[in-house]
């Protein structure tokens, strides 16, 4: 282990394996609450207020609640794997912070060299933990649900990686820790369109927002854990937000510059948190605001919209690194007045020729 | 034993799931209740699984026919323990205006065994919120050999 600086590998591995599953479950505890309050004032209602003050205690009431509740497995289901993909669904969500650094070089092992390469991956993992869910249950909806995760998955992973690509190039680097110590200038504000992209795909990997086709409860009912109850349907709740929150440390990670800000050698994981909880909102903002897509709507604009428009981004971004790039990474700061209207100029004529039939997508189109 | 009640009690009181499922008029009130106006989410009951696998609370609203009474039966019998009903309105409580009718069921309690009966034609999401709240009540009570 000599590329570790800190001697001791496995007394720094159980610390920090340890640190990450306590740091996980209280996020997700934190962010279930969070969400639940923040759709209060968007929704103009109170939210969950009972349970203690500002209802801060609600995660942890409904916790005792499922995690108590009777665990039903159907007559029918394929028993071991109904009872392992929760657990299948939710490792990649821990394994993805592994690389990713809380502090500069914290982490589990921030510094691992092919790190982004290794969180796209893992998250893809989970999706086999959603579709062992759905096919074990023996239940139709369960498998719709399950069928469709693959073909969201597949579809949004591509857009995703290529928005990836570009902050890669832009950076010089796979790992982590290095992608944040390259953003002297956050990447949000040199590539927007990356941003956007990524965050639109993120959204449909993790099944969020518009994009929670898998449990679309007014087609499939529950989707892929309809028949799951009590800790296991538990954890997938975990799963979910989990991966929220590991896909959004992977965002403040590659765009808004990870633990970098004001005074950041000593307060740098309470900026890490504070980007990780913005970029959170932005998820909560768009659940509540748009409704969810339908599923040929959902295919046609991942391949049709975001497809081309992330290959544009990555052409563009590689242009002006051959042009203005500089040695170590890095662009110079007036390339936002280049990326910025060149992002705006292809989002509309791209949405333009979307809707003038590029985009249409049916029988007879 | 009587803390761990507690705990287990103060969890089911502020985490009561309904089930997303409504029979005849009164469910539009029970949409009402569940909207912003009058915020079933303020006691942690936003969440309206569609599965019963995953609800602790059925809110039957409204007239149960002999037709779908086996479905009603077969759903109560899917929610997983600890489980408990809300019969909302005239219908589910006796049959309301359709009593004596030959399709209705006169009171969902000869289906399902119910914890609390709000009364109306239908009741008003007021109501409905204080037969939540006797629920809660209910579920305080529960001692630690009742658990499940
Ligand atoms: S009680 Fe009245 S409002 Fe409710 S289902 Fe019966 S008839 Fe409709």
């Amino acid at each position: 282990m000599d590329w570790w600086p800190l001697g001791n590998f496995w007394a720094h591995f159980a610390v920090f394996a340890l640190a990450i599953i306590v740091f996980v479950l209280l996020m997700v505890m934190v962010f279930i609450w969070f969400e639940r309050r923040a759709f209060g004032p968007f929704q103009m209602r109170w939210g969950p207020n009972r349970a203690s003050p500002w209802g801060a205690l609600q995660p942890v009431a409904d916790a005792i609640k499922v995690l108590l509740k009777e665990d039903i497995v159907p007559a029918v289901a394929d028993k071991w794997v109904h009872f392992i993909a929760p657990v299948v669904g939710f490792l990649p969500v821990l394994l993805i912070f592994a690389v990713v650094p809380f502090h500069d070089g914290h982490g589990l092992i921030p510094d691992m060299s092919i790190g982004i390469l290794y969180v796209v991956a893992i998250s893809a993992l989970s999706v086999v933990g959603v579709f062992m869910a759905g096919w074990s249950s023996g239940n139709k909806y369960s498998l719709l649900g399950g069928m469709r995760v693959i073909a969201q998955m597949v579809s949004y992973e591509v857009p995703l990686v290529l928005s990836i690509i570009s902050v890669v190039l832009v950076a010089g680097s796979l790992s982590m820790n290095e992608i944040v110590a390259a953003q002297e200038i956050p990447f949000f504000v040199l590539m927007p369109l990356g941003f956007l992209i990524f965050l639109i795909a993120a959204m449909a990997e993790i099944n969020r927002g518009p994009f929670d086709l898998l449990e679309a409860d007014s087609e499939i009912v529950a989707g892929f854990h309809i028949e799951y109850s009590g800790m296991k349907f538990a954890m997938f709740y975990l799963a979910e937000y989990g991966h929220a929150l590991a896909m959004s440390a992977v965002a403040a990670t590659l765009f808004f510059g990870g633990w970098r800000g004001p005074g950041d050698e000593y307060i740098g994981f309470l900026w890490f948190l504070l980007k990780v909880f913005f970029i959170f909102f932005l998820l909560i903002w768009a659940r509540v605001t748009f409704p969810r897509l339908r599923v040929d709507h959902l295919m046609g604009f991942g391949w049709k919209f975001l497809f081309p428009l992330a290959l544009m981004n990555v052409f563009v971004v590689a242009a002006e690194m051959i042009v203005w790039g500089e040695i170590d990474g890095g662009m110079p700061w007036w390339i936002v007045f280049i990326n910025l209207p060149a992002a705006l100029v292809l989002i509309y004529l791209w949405s333009r020729l979307f809707r003038f039939g590029g985009g249409r997508v049916g029988v007879n189109a | 034993m009587s803390s761990i009640a507690k705990v287990l009690n103060w969890g089911r009181h502020y985490s009561t799931w309904p089930f997303g499922s409504g029979l005849a008029c009164c469910a539009m009130e029970m949409v009402a209740t569940a909207s912003s106006r009058f915020d079933i989410t303020r006691f942690g009951m936003d969440v309206f699984r569609a599965s019963p696998r995953q609800a602790d609370l059925f809110i039957v609203s409204g007239t149960l026919t002999w037709k779908m009474a086996p479905a009603v039966k077969m759903l109560y019998d899917q929610m997983a323990e600890p489980k408990w009903v809300i019969a909302m309105g005239a219908c589910a409580i006796s049959g309301g205006t359709f009593a004596h009718s030959y399709s209705v069921v006169p009171g969902v309690n000869r289906i399902i065994p119910v914890d609390v009966y709000v009364p109306g034609c239908p009741p008003r999401p007021e109501a409905l919120i204080y037969g939540v709240m006797m629920l809660h009540k209910k579920i305080d009570k529960r001692k630690f050999r009742q658990q499940d």
